[in-house]
Order: C-alpha cells, then sequence, then structure tokens
C-alpha cells in the first residue's frame, strides 16, 4: 500500500509537518510514500485524517534543518527529509553530524538555501513605481531556490515605510501598509527607469580601482548567474577594458608639479601646529614639551605621554615608576587599580589629591602584549634615564619641600641609587635634585602580593610613610 | 560651473576608494517595525562586488576632498591636482537613503578630506549621521572616519551616531608618519583611539540604577594600514596591529597595498600595488586573532622579516616547528589543533565536538572542511600516518608554486 502527499506552495514547511507527524503517527515507512502528491500514475491513497498511535520526538535542531531544507528546489527533499524524520525516529545512525551521509547532504541543502537567501537580500534591486501617499517599489529577481518566503521577512523589517514587491517566477511577496503577502509568481514585469539607477552606475564604475584587478574574487562572491538582474554588472566589461589603460596613464604621469597655492596652505597649517618648547620655562610648557618627547623608543608603543597632575605649588610630590595601561589609554596619572590604591590610602591620610603634584618617574607606558592584553613591564635603566629631564622639570617647576618615590624604579630615578627597596623603606634620603625624598612602597606592589596578610602589613606601610609624608610637609588632619 | 550631484559623486566615490574597509557586520539590531527606515546588525550584506574584487557594502563617499593636509601617499593631498568637489549635507542624505531605499547598500561609510580645520569638518561629518538618524529615522549602517586632532566631544558625539568609528593609523611605524604626512601626528591618533575604546567601554557598563548610558560606535572600531609606501616589514606591522589589538580593541586592522594614484606625489614609487603581501598579511592577522599566534611566533617563518609570499604563514611557521607534529587529531588540544595547516577555526570546532562521541577516522575530515592535501603531514589518526613525510626535505617545494624560468628578453 502507498500513499502520495501534495503540499501547497505557500506554508509549504507548515503542511510538511502536518503530513509527516501523521505519516509517522502510523509508522508508515518512507518507501510507502509519495510526496510527487496524489495524483501520479498509481493513483495512491491521501494520508488518514486522524493521528496513529505512535508518537515521534525529534531534537529541535532537526525541525530546525528541516524548516530550512523545505525551501531548496530539488524535489527529493521532502523524501529526504521524512528519510531523515524516519531514522531518527528509529534512533539509526547520527542524522545531524556531517559525518552521517544523508546528514551531510541535508546540511549542504540548507546551506545551499541559507546562501540563496543571503543572495537575496543582496542583489534584489528595487526600482521606484508612481505613487500615491506611500512610496512604492517593484524588483524582479530570479532565485536558485524557493527563497521568496522565508527571504522576505527581511525586506519587511527593513522596508517598513514604503510599499514594494518582489516578483519571482514562483512566487511574488506583496508589502502594501505594513502587511506581507504572497500572490503566484509570473514573468519579469515591466518597471519603469529609475534616475538613482544612473547614480547607482556612477557610484559602481568611479569606487573601483583599476590598479588591482581580482575577477575570481568578484565572480565567486557575484556569481554571474545573479548578473542578468543586476543593472551595475552591465559596467564590467567597460570597466576592465578601461583598467590597464587608466594604471599605464598614471604610472606615465608620473609626479606633476604641485597645485599652485598648496604650499601656502601647508605653511600655514604647520605654523599653528603645536610645537614643543625648547626651554619649557612653566609646567604648561613643559607638559607641552613632554608630549612631544621622542628621547627613547617607549613612545612608539605608547599611546601617549602621561604628564603628572595635580597642584602646581604642591609641597608634597608623589613619584610612581610609569602609567599603566588605564593611565596611558586616559593620558592621566593613577587611574588604573594601583592609583585607586594609593587615592584610597591618601583619603585616609585626609590628604586632598588636587594639593599634592602625582606623577611618575617614566612618562610613557612599557608593556608587553599577552592575548589580549598589555602587560606591564619594568622600564630599563636607560630609559628613566632619558625620562629624568621630565621629573627633573617638574621638581624645579613644582618646588615640593618633600618628595614621596613609590616603588623601586621612582627611589633610583629620584635617588639615583638602585640599591634593594627592602631596607630603605620608611627612610629619607636626599635626593639628585637636594631636597628629601621619603622611599617608600609602589602601591602596585601591594596590589601585586599573592599574600593577604602581607598585602594587609605592607598597605599598612604605605598608609604610615604616607601620613608621615603629609605631616612632614605640613598637609592632611592636623 | 555649478556641478551636477552625478559629476559630485563621480569625484567623491572615485577619491574615497583607497579606504578598504567595508564591513558593515556586527552593532547592534534594529529594524524599521517601529518606524524609520532600514535595519542592521549579525551579519553585513556586500550588494555588489567590483572587478577589483571589493564588496560594495556601503556608500563609501568623502564629504569633500578638498584637504588641507599634504600626506604623500593620498590623492587628496593639497598639492594633488586632482579635481575637487563638495557635497552639502542634503546630497550626502539623500544619496544614502535612495540608495538604501533600492537596496544597494547597506548603509554610508563617510570619510572626508579636512576643510578649514579638523573641528569643523568632524562636526559637519557629524551633522550628517545626525540628519540620518534623528530627522530620517535611519537604521542602517553608518561608518564615520574621525578625523585625526579632532576634539574629544565631536568623537562622543559621533559615537552616538555611527555603528563604526575608524582612524587611521596610516603607516606602521611613526616616523613614516611624520615623514610622509606632516601635517599627522601618530600619538594623537592613539590617543583618538584609546578615547573611542573607552566611550565603548562606558556605554556598556549599566549605571547603579541600572540605567543604561547612551549608546557609542556599537560595532567598535578599526583601523588602516597601508602597506608598501614605506619600508616596513611585514613583522613590524605585525607587532603594530597587535598592539592596535591590545591596546585599543580593534574590530579589524585593515592592510591596503599601497597602488599608483593619479597626480602622484614624488615621495613614492608608483609600482605595481604588492597584492599578494596583503593577502598574506591579512592571513597572519587572522592568526593573531583567531589561532591564538603571537606576531614573534609568525616570524619564525618569516625570511628578513617578511612572510614567505609562496606559502601561507600557518604553514610557514609549522614548517619551522615540525617537531611538534605530527598530531594526534583525537587527543590534541585544542589551541594545538587550531596550529594544524589547513585546519580552521569552524574545523577545529567540529572535531572537537564529534570526537567526544567517537574517533575520528582520517575519512571524516574532509567533511568537517579540513583542507586534507595541507593538513596531511602534520596529524595522524586512524586510517592515516605521515611517516617520514613530516620530516621530509622537500615537503616546502610540495606546497610553493613551481619555480618559473625566466625568460629571455
Amino acid at each position: 500500500m502507498s500513499y502520495g502527499v501534495t503540499l501547497p506552495e505557500q506554508g509549504m514547511f507548515d503542511a510538511w509537518r502536518e503530513a509527516a507527524r501523521i505519516a509517522i503517527s502510523h509508522r508508515i515507512p518512507p518507501g510507502e510514500l509519495d510526496w510527487a502528491g496524489t495524483g501520479g500514475l498509481f493513483a495512491a491513497d491521501p494520508l488518514p485524517d486522524a493521528p496513529g498511535p505512535h508518537r515521534a520526538r525529534v531534537p529541535r535542531s532537526f525541525l530546525k534543518l528541516a524548516m530550512s531544507v523545505i525551501w531548496h528546489c530539488a524535489p527529493e527533499r521532502l523524501a529526504l527529509l521524512y528519510q531523515a524524520l524516519w531514522q531518527i525516529d528509529r534512533r539509526e545512525g547520527d542524522l545531524l553530524s556531517p559525518a552521517d551521509p544523508l546528514g551531510r547532504r541535508l546540511n549542504l541543502m540548507a546551506k545551499a538555501v541559507g546562501r540563496d537567501i543571503h543572495k537575496m537580500h543582496a542583489f534584489v534591486r528595487f526600482r521606484e513605481l508612481p505613487a500615491t501617499g506611500r512610496r512604492r517599489f517593484a524588483a524582479w529577481f530570479e532565485p536558485e531556490h524557493n527563497t521568496l518566503e522565508p527571504g522576505s521577512r527581511f525586506f519587511a523589517k527593513r522596508f517598513a515605510d514604503m510599499d514594494w514587491m518582489i516578483a519571482t517566477p514562483h512566487l511574488t511577496a506583496r508589502f502594501e501598509a505594513g502587511a506581507l503577502g504572497f500572490l503566484p509568481g509570473g514573468t519579469r514585469p515591466d518597471l519603469p527607469e529609475d534616475a538613482s539607477e544612473t547614480l547607482w552606475a556612477t557610484y559602481f564604475a568611479n569606487i573601483f580601482n583599476p590598479a588591482r584587478i581580482k575577477l575570481d574574487a568578484m565572480r565567486s562572491e557575484m556569481p554571474k548567474r545573479y548578473w542578468k538582474n543586476l543593472p551595475e554588472t552591465r559596467l564590467i566589461p567597460d570597466m576592465l577594458k578601461d583598467a590597464e589603460e587608466r594604471v599605464a596613464r598614471m604610472r606615465e604621469a608620473a609626479a606633476t608639479a604641485p597645485r599652485p597655492g598648496a604650499a601656502a596652505v601647508s605653511t600655514r597649517y604647520r605654523a599653528a601646529m603645536p610645537v614643543a618648547p625648547v626651554l619649557p620655562e612653566t609646567l604648561d610648557e613643559a607638559r607641552a614639551a613632554a608630549l612631544h618627547c621622542r628621547r627613547c623608543g617607549l613612545c612608539e608603543t605608547a599611546t601617549q605621554t602621561v604628564w603628572g597632575e595635580g597642584s602646581a605649588t604642591a609641597r608634597l610630590m608623589m613619584v610612581g615608576e610609569q602609567p599603566g595601561d588605564r593611565e596611558d589609554l586616559e593620558g592621566r596619572p593613577f587611574v588604573g587599580p594601583a592609583g585607586q590604591l594609593l587615592r584610597a590610602v591618601m583619603a585616609e591620610a585626609g590628604i586632598d589629591p588636587a594639593e599634592v603634584w602625582l606623577t611618575n618617574a617614566v612618562k610613557h607606558f612599557k608593556f608587553a602584549p599577552r592575548g589580549k592584553q598589555r602587560l606591564h613591564r619594568n622600564p630599563a635603566r636607560q630609559e628613566i634615564e632619558h625620562c629624568r629631564r621630565w621629573l627633573d622639570l617638574e621638581l624645579a617647576l613644582v618646588r615640593p619641600q618633600l618628595v614621596v618615590a613609590l616603588g623601586a624604579s621612582a627611589a633610583f630615578a629620584l635617588t639615583g641609587n638602585d640599591a634593594p627597596l627592602g631596607s630603605r623603606r620608611g627612610q629619607i634620603e636626599t635626593g639628585l635634585h637636594g631636597r628629601p625624598v621619603l622611599i617608600t612602597w609602589h602601591p602596585a606592589y601591594i596590589v601585586r602580593l599573592p599574600d593577604r596578610t602581607r598585602q594587609a602589613k605592607a598597605r599598612k606601610d604605605l598608609m604610615l610613610d604616607i601620613s608621615s609624608a603629609a605631616q612632614a610637609a605640613g598637609l592632611g588632619r592636623e | 560651473m555649478a556641478r551636477t550631484l552625478q559629476d559630485k559623486l563621480a569625484i567623491l566615490s572615485d577619491a574615497a576608494k583607497y579606504d578598504a574597509s567595508c564591513a558593515s557586520s556586527g552593532g547592534e539590531r534594529r529594524d524599521a517595525r517601529k518606524g524609520g527606515l532600514g535595519s542592521s546588525g549579525g551579519s553585513g550584506i556586500c550588494h555588489a562586488y567590483t572587478p577589483d574584487g571589493r564588496c560594495i557594502s556601503l556608500l563609501k563617499i568623502l564629504m569633500t576632498n578638498f584637504c588641507i593636509f599634504d600626506c604623500a601617499y593620498c590623492i587628496n593631498r593639497v598639492s594633488s591636482n586632482v579635481e575637487r568637489a563638495r557635497f552639502s549635507v542634503d546630497e550626502v542624505v539623500t544619496l544614502t537613503l535612495e540608495f538604501y531605499r533600492r537596496n544597494y547598500i547597506e548603509g554610508l561609510f563617510l570619510s572626508s578630506g579636512v576643510i578649514r580645520s579638523p573641528d569643523r569638518t568632524m562636526a559637519d561629518m557629524v551633522r550628517i549621521a545626525r540628519t540620518l538618524r534623528q530627522d530620517h529615522g535611519f537604521k542602517g549602517y553608518v561608518h564615520l572616519k574621525t578625523i585625526p586632532d579632532a576634539g574629544p566631544d565631536l568623537i562622543r558625539e559621533a559615537g552616538l551616531y555611527a555603528d563604526r568609528l575608524s582612524i587611521n593609523v596610516e603607516l606602521p611605524q611613526d616616523a613614516s608618519v611624520r615623514r610622509l604626512a606632516p601635517e599627522k601626528r601618530p600619538e594623537t591618533i592613539r590617543a583618538a583611539m584609546a578615547q573611542v575604546r573607552l566611550e565603548g567601554e562606558a556605554a556598556t557598563d549599566r549605571t547603579f540604577t541600572g540605567r543604561r548610558p547612551p549608546r557609542f560606535a556599537p560595532a567598535g572600531q578599526s583601523t588602516q594600514m597601508i602597506i608598501g609606501a614605506d619600508g616596513t616589514d611585514d613583522v613590524t606591522i605585525l607587532q603594530s596591529s597587535t598592539r592596535l589589538y591590545t591596546g585599543y580593541k580593534l574590530r579589524r586592522v585593515y592592510y591596503s597595498a599601497f597602488s599608483p594614484i593619479p597626480d602622484a606625489s614624488s615621495a613614492l614609487p608608483l609600482i605595481q600595488p604588492p597584492l599578494l603581501r596583503e593577502h598574506r598579511l591579512y592571513q597572519a592577522d587572522w592568526l593573531l586573532r583567531f589561532y591564538g599566534f603571537t606576531a614573534d611566533e609568525i616570524a619564525t617563518g618569516a625570511k628578513a622579516g617578511h612572510l614567505d609570499l609562496e606559502i601561507d604563514p600557518k604553514l610557514a611557521w609549522a614548517l619551522q616547528h615540525r617537531g611538534l607534529f605530527p598530531l594526534d587529531v583525537n587527543r590534541a588540544a585544542k589551541d594545538m589543533l587550531l596550529r594544524v595547516p589547513g585546519f580552521g577555526t569552524r574545523t577545529v570546532d567540529r572535531i572537537i565536538a564529534a570526537r567526544r562521541t567517537r574517533a575520528l577516522r582520517y575519512e571524516d575530515l574532509v567533511r568537517m572542511g579540513a583542507l586534507i592535501k595541507k593538513a596531511r603531514p602534520f596529524i595522524s589518526l586512524p586510517g592515516w600516518s605521515p611517516g617520514g613525510l613530516t620530516d621530509s626535505a622537500d615537503l616546502r617545494a610540495r606546497f610553493a608554486p613551481p619555480p618559473q624560468q625566466l625568460s629571455l628578453i
């Protein structure tokens, strides 16, 4: 005994699903179902109306696959899908793995449908029709598969404020006043000329670079079978014909004399560009000069110079090692995790950051990229020495009573002594500038300490040192 | 003489073609069901292809090609004798909307020469984007090029309307920028990229009240580097890209082979654009972003700082590290599978998913999308063992194109 099924052109997936559900509920084997219809040579019976006793369950991913394969133009797709359903129900093979032959075939069909839908979204070209009220557009398109129905939702969402129609040989989609409907297909309609098409052709011909011809890349993405409905492709032969000649002309023309008047424009603009003051006399001038600093190689990898900030007449100055990742991006010192720790400690000690001068021994961030991060690297001795020019300027212009050296790099920059910090912490040394320097931990060192108790101890040390520095400089709580 | 819209479009699209970017993917999902025109989100759509193999996804034009900068590599530099034109705000808006309605494009990619000052130019560009978004409810894709040295407030406003912002680093080394583009300053270009990153991150954080901050360029930022206009080698270029990716979270670095321009400056050679080199750099860039390679690792397969033009960079690396191969496809870790020449990220994902349930055989690999011919010397699994192939002396020659005899003059 065999059964025949006829499915409608529209809403085919739901119809197939309903038919397949009834067939599998009666456990009708794939061989006994003829999806080509009931009107065949050996007049087959229609499926029973009522469902049978068996209930098949399929994974969601199969339904998704079927929803795509159903639009394929191959007539056997309906039978293949039922075959797959039959096998899933009997747990034969792993239909959804690309290693299964039937699964692979269905996946390829789904892929072809997906690609066809994508190409439709890309290659439909509307022309405007005369309108009364809403603007009206129409297009003729020839998809490879029956993809207009699943593909037209995209146009409905995108072109919601206009009426449009896409005609294909099998089906016509019509969007009017916000409602999408389908009509039978037909032959290519006669669409009126559209002035925008001329502009589009102008754009297509001019955006093309004749010096780089890659025809294979073009043909693989814009297969020739779509060309007949793409207005711009008519230009391609002429564009190619001219290309070589245009490039040759460019090469022969070689350099020409500059446009008259150009030099004056350049001179004027360049004169207005910021320049680095050679001998800065104020903090602002020093900052302007430091922004241009190229004394070492760090400027090329870092984002920007991070200059100090705070009070220009501060009695207390705090010097860290170098800007970190965050400081480099924001262009301000002590705004990253370590900076936040320092600012918290300062707040506890009753110090307003606006009344001190916060800066770093090195003004550019030194790092090594690791994965998606930029990892801090210690500045080399030479880099600290190159950058001392800026630190010296800050010391000379701010003239603080006391400087706090945060960590070993700052201590070396300020005192010239690179001995380990452990025994020096909490001590006051004389800086290269002839004034007192208090040595303490760098907040980043504290942040990175893995041991909680040591971390708490170090934080206490920092707090103690900063408080006593504030006191010595006459800042903070009385 | 008044130019027609068509004349201007010809001039200002011709002037824009040296920007390689055309992506319209990523960003936020939106459509016109609740008013307005257009949609975006998900994968981008390429609406057409020109014979140079590049896709047309966006209407890529300059607002104007008048420019007060004098960048030697650029056709629009102040000293060039090229024809000049300028669009009005309405002209750009109308072109964008009318092209969009006919399904020619996904949106607008607007760049510009610098007129009067960087700030004035950027303000005009922002006005175009604002008009599209606010007056016309345009929901398609907008990519704005940020003008170097434009103020932070203008960049912030641009991010409100644009899906993507980009600022070109132009050349891989600061010294080359200073030499060939004297008005551009590498440090301010980087500072602008840092700002775009920070603004973008701030826009995804919710406030304490749970309110969303204003959007900021949801499709992120990208940049472009010109290849072959200066003497920088490929490894230096890749190190430069690594810094751009890690520092500013760029979605893409575009490499653009320097191609001859009409009315060229005498500072540059009018050579055939190094298209193959550009292609190898893109391959290496993919290795950086999706395959866990570092620039220094890629460098081990390079010759004198340059990528091998005859074979792809992953294969070049693998040939220098044969001690790590052959890999047992059924047991190797993901990060090593990604390093097998001929295996893409999707192939590797499929292998990992499939080998959970059963041991894979050689025949399975073809169906998973692997390029078997390329992968064969570097893998072993049931049904295949490379034997001495992995270490054979002529392995490179199997993949490199055959040597060509020089022709006699």
